[in-house]
């Protein structure tokens, strides 16, 4: 596989910080909204998201993690076994309003499976959707993104890789993309 | 993650330390799913367990039940009491016609030790064992373990004492084998007629005296006397047995440290133990209850994923 750069480390921070203004200017100091992340990449997300909104609007941001394992639409479908993440959401989502976090927004399968699991906490007043990379023209299902870092397009057996800094000690995303023979 | 090692649970003895972990791993998650407001999960709609129990259960059942409905797979009960068994059916015909029926997963208690091994090999279904007459009752033991896990943080390095009728419990079995799975150190304390002679055999520790078993652990299980399984008297009088083994703050004050109380259920309140530590701070008692629904959800979630991966 061969590997692209689409955004290095000044161009994630810049990206965050454009998605937190696009945040506040629809949910001001997030009184009634909370951000809940899409185990396992979109917790990162999220906690930079937080940061961010934190310093600019100098008010507390609710968020949470959300696992989705047991709403996946796969089960028995995989070679491996679907082992499932923590879920930490200690608040209510009653009447609030959730913007759904996830690192890469492919199929929709992932996030159609988050719509149903964040239905277990209660009845939320509305549900938007953030993503740092979407892959478009790849959607197997009508759910489209509220909030989009960049938008890229790719085949299927492209592959996108988000790095985090507290994993890979750089914030970079990767496009790989088989060899041509 | 890797799988389970097992397409069955028959007992604590066919499966590995690692399964026992990546068991308690999910159980956990499931136990969060269980204190939300909506409880219940679709990861198991397309498939069907039957739940066969050839012997009485309340709590096992029940809990199985819920585990199995949590999971949104659809459940069938059979009771041996009110069906064709009673006019002569084996085994192996009743649960044929029930797989029939297109049924993924077989429950099963059966008073006869080794029935769901049997089961397992006569059919082509996954079976988890709910108990076996005086042999195994693996979901139990898992329970146990992970409410002492849950309590202390590890089960490694704790001493456990089982104490009572460890002759006629499937439950003292699959405990001191899941126990030293995962490294603890077991003592059984009981009347010498109630202690198996080949309990030796698993290398646990004997004590007939209560206090010193007591004095000795962190954590007790207080089994219940068996009267239905007993076909002669092991002692002489159940009043005789309370005041040599019965469990009461009496005792429990008198000890060097404080222990960790557990009990599978149905308590007799005043025989084995008594009412005042049975709902003392000491006691696990409703906690296992509750960590039952969350463990029988992994191990169904668990083996139900390796059912024909499609």
């Amino acid at each position: 596989m061969k590997s692209t750069e689409i955004l290095n480390s000044l161009q994630v921070a810049l990206t965050i910080r454009r998605l937190c203004s696009q945040l506040i200017e629809n949910h001001n100091d997030f009184a009634d909204s909370v951000l809940v992340g899409l185990q396992p990449n979109g917790v990162y997300l999220v906690n930079r998201l937080k940061k961010e909104l934190e310093k600019i609007n100098d008010s507390p941001v609710l968020t949470g993690a959300l696992d989705i394992t047991f709403f996946r639409d796969d089960f028995r479908r995989n070679e491996k076994p679907l082992i499932p993440s923590i879920t930490n959401i200690d608040f209510s989502i009653e009447n609030k309003v959730v913007v759904l976090v996830d690192d890469v927004f492919f199929t929709g399968r992932t996030v159609r499976s988050g719509l149903d699991a964040i239905m277990t906490f209660g009845r939320p007043l509305r549900v938007e959707l953030l993503t740092l990379i979407e892959r478009r023209f790849s959607q197997h299902l009508p759910i489209r993104a509220d909030y989009v870092g960049q938008s890229i397009d790719t085949i299927s057996e492209e592959k996108v890789a988000v790095k985090w800094k507290e994993e890979h000690g750089k914030d970079q995303i990767l496009l790989y993309s088989p060899i041509k023979t | 993650m890797k799988d389970l090692s097992v397409d069955h649970l028959l007992g604590i003895k066919e499966i590995t330390k690692e399964d026992i972990h990546i068991i308690f791993q999910t159980a956990d998650t499931f136990k969060e799913i269980i204190n939300r407001p909506i409880k219940k999960v679709p990861t198991l709609r397309d498939i069907t367990i039957a739940n066969l129990f050839f012997e009485n259960s309340t709590r096992t059942k029940l809990s199985f039940e819920l585990a199995e409905k949590r999971l949104s797979a659809d459940v069938i009960n059979f009771s041996a009491g009110s069906s064709s068994v009673k006019k002569g059916e084996t085994l192996v015909d009743t649960a044929n016609n029930i797989l029939s029926m297109k049924v993924d997963m077989i429950i099963m208690r059966h008073p006869h030790p080794g029935a769901p091994h049997f089961l397992a090999n006569k059919t082509n279904t996954c079976i988890i064992n709910a108990g076996d007459g005086t042999h195994e009752h693996p979901t139990q033991a898992l329970l146990d373990t992970y409410s002492i896990k849950e309590r202390f943080g590890n089960v490694e390095g704790k001493k456990v004492a089982i104490i009572g009728d460890i002759k006629h419990s499937r439950v003292a079995i699959s405990n001191i084998l899941a126990l030293q799975k995962l490294g603890a150190k077991v003592m059984v304390c009981g009347p010498t007629t109630l202690i198996p002679k080949f309990i030796n055999q698993l290398g646990v520790l004997v004590e007939h005296d209560l206090m010193k078993a007591l004095n000795w652990c962190d954590v007790a299980n207080v089994l219940r006397i068996q009267l239905e399984r007993q076909e002669i008297q092991y002692f002489p009088s159940l009043r005789e047995y309370i005041a040599l083994f019965g469990l009461n703050m009496g005792i429990l004050n008198q000890l060097d440290n404080p222990i960790t109380i557990l009990h599978p259920g149905p308590i007799n309140r005043g025989v084995e133990i008594t009412s005042e530590v049975a709902d003392s701070d000491h006691s696990i008692i409703l906690d296992q209850v509750e960590n039952g629904v969350a463990v029988r959800m992994a191990i169904i979630y668990l083996l139900a994923g390796k059912i024909n991966r499609v």
